[in-house]
């Protein structure tokens, strides 16, 4: 394998740990909050600089890859992406620290009502991160298009949270304090998929050279 | 792909050194006032290719053509034995890898070409001598010793004499060869300055190693492999997303 070759395997493997940390972010924070576990989230909010680090750490060596190597065609695609997706990453990392904010807040209140519309939100929302950071990995497939499609059930989901909580809020306003806290983290959850879906669009780019960021797509070509 | 008018075509061109079949069925379209650049590997027949444009291999026996290159608005076959080589060369220019000043004054070297054309009154020389150095970038800097031989010149500054000297004949279309291989970065930029300028009057078309240049200042770039065309487009697309294997791990540096 040529140094390029194996700098560009690096930068890769470098990105995917980045991913697997802020999964591993996502799914603490929301595992605070349903399962009302303060400890984790704080440990959540500790662990960010880490993500931070490395956020800052990939952008350097893209540079270097773009100075120093000069790269074309794929390779350019490759690095361009690589610089694009880490702040989606290093976003989505922010976002994790908000829900677990918020989850520490609302642990030290009386539960509301147990958790309906925030776990399957989640659950969507990981999925869409895994197969996104799946297909930076696997290169051309349909995963990404999957990974876009899926961005309208969890913004569904979060009109649906809103409307029921502000049900609730008009029926008591005494739990508008907590509600509006729910509806917040419904929120970050609904950011951290744009933050997927803008992952895939740009493994598509990487992919196909082929810029699909707004605009519609239906099916691959 | 902003279309320009067409300016030279090779339609089929086949190019055979004696038995060797140096260029296969070559077919491209050069598209006025913009430069277009011809890359691949040594020993694809990208310069062969350069050559034909002005009938250099001409100069050599055994060397034949098929095919045809025609040269727009008169639609003439630049390879056709009946059309004057001397008359294509008037109309379509040279510029060599190495500067290849003849022994002669500076101003000479400029007005060679009018003066095979039958050009001898000084004052009509003198303003086309002037006009082709100024448009090489030249004239100020050597505008006070125009009767020095032009081997006291530097590098860079031979190359754009040589460019003054290709423009004096006003051609329709500017051939470089590797023009700044021998060049360098500082002269190198200025030479890729002035063909980027100069693209406002004549059709250019380059060869070059460098593909950082090719990047740099063409519109259209082919690509060639064995004596084949494998891609042509415009530069941008080819650099970002060429769409064949080869041209990829040419342009990425995994050739072979």
């Amino acid at each position: 394998m040529g140094i390029f070759d194996n700098e560009l395997k690096i930068l890769r493997e470098r990105i995917l740990k980045l991913g697997c940390m802020v999964e591993n972010a996502i799914r603490d924070s929301v595992k605070a909050l349903v399962e009302r576990d303060s400890e984790l989230a704080k440990e959540v909010i500790k662990r960010d600089h880490l993500v931070n680090a490395l956020d800052v750490g990939i952008d350097e060596e893209c540079v270097r890859l773009i100075a120093l190597r000069q790269p074309m065609a794929r390779d350019l695609r490759l690095i361009t992406t690589a610089m694009k997706i880490t702040t989606d990453l290093e976003r989505m990392g922010d976002l994790a620290v908000n829900i677990a904010e918020r989850a520490i807040e609302l642990n030290d209140e009386p539960q509301l009502k147990p958790f309906v519309n925030i776990p399957k939100m989640a659950e969507i929302t990981q999925t869409m991160v895994r197969d996104a950071l799946d297909s930076f990995v696997t290169g051309c497939s349909r995963l990404p298009y999957e990974v876009i499609k899926r961005d309208d059930e969890v913004d569904d989901l979060t009109v649906r949270n809103f409307e029921e909580l502000l049900s609730f809020m008009i029926r008591d306003p005494k739990i508008i304090p907590l509600a509006v806290k729910r509806t917040y983290i419904a929120k970050y959850l609904e950011r951290i998929a744009d933050h997927a879906t803008n992952i895939a669009e740009m493994i598509i780019y990487m992919c196909k050279g082929k810029m699909i960021r707004h605009t519609e797509i239906s099916e691959e070509t | 792909m902003v279309k320009a008018p067409i300016k030279a075509e090779s339609k089929n061109l086949d190019f055979y050194y004696g038995n060797l079949q140096a260029l296969k069925n070559v077919s491209l379209q050069i598209q006025e006032r913009k430069i277009t650049a011809l890359i691949g590997p040594s020993g694809c027949g990208k310069t062969t290719y350069l050559r034909c444009f002005n009938r250099m291999h001409d100069l050599y026996p055994h060397n034949k053509y098929h095919g045809e290159i025609i040269l727009y608005p008169d639609q003439i076959n630049i390879i056709s034995p009946g059309v004057d080589p001397i008359e294509i060369r008037m109309r379509i220019s040279m510029v060599f890898q190495k500067p290849n000043p003849f022994p002669k004054s500076i101003f000479e070297n400029v007005a060679y070409g009018l003066r095979v054309r039958g050009i001898s009154n000084r004052s009509i020389l003198s303003e086309k001598v002037e006009k082709s150095l100024r448009s090489a970038a030249l004239w100020d800097e050597i505008k006070d010793r125009l009767h020095l031989p032009a081997f006291d010149l530097s590098g860079g500054q031979q190359q754009r004499l040589c460019i003054a000297r290709a423009l004096a004949t006003d051609p329709e279309i500017l051939l470089f060869d590797e023009p700044t291989s021998a060049l360098d970065p500082i002269a190198t930029g200025k030479i890729e300055e002035l063909i980027m300028g100069l693209q406002e009057h004549v059709t250019i078309l380059i060869v070059t190693h460098n593909m950082q240049q090719a990047a740099r200042i063409s519109a259209f770039t082919a690509f060639m492999y064995l004596g084949e065309l494998v891609e042509f487009g415009d530069t941008d697309s080819l650099f970002v997303n060429p769409q064949n294997k080869l041209t990829e791990e040419y342009i990425t540096g995994r050739f072979g």
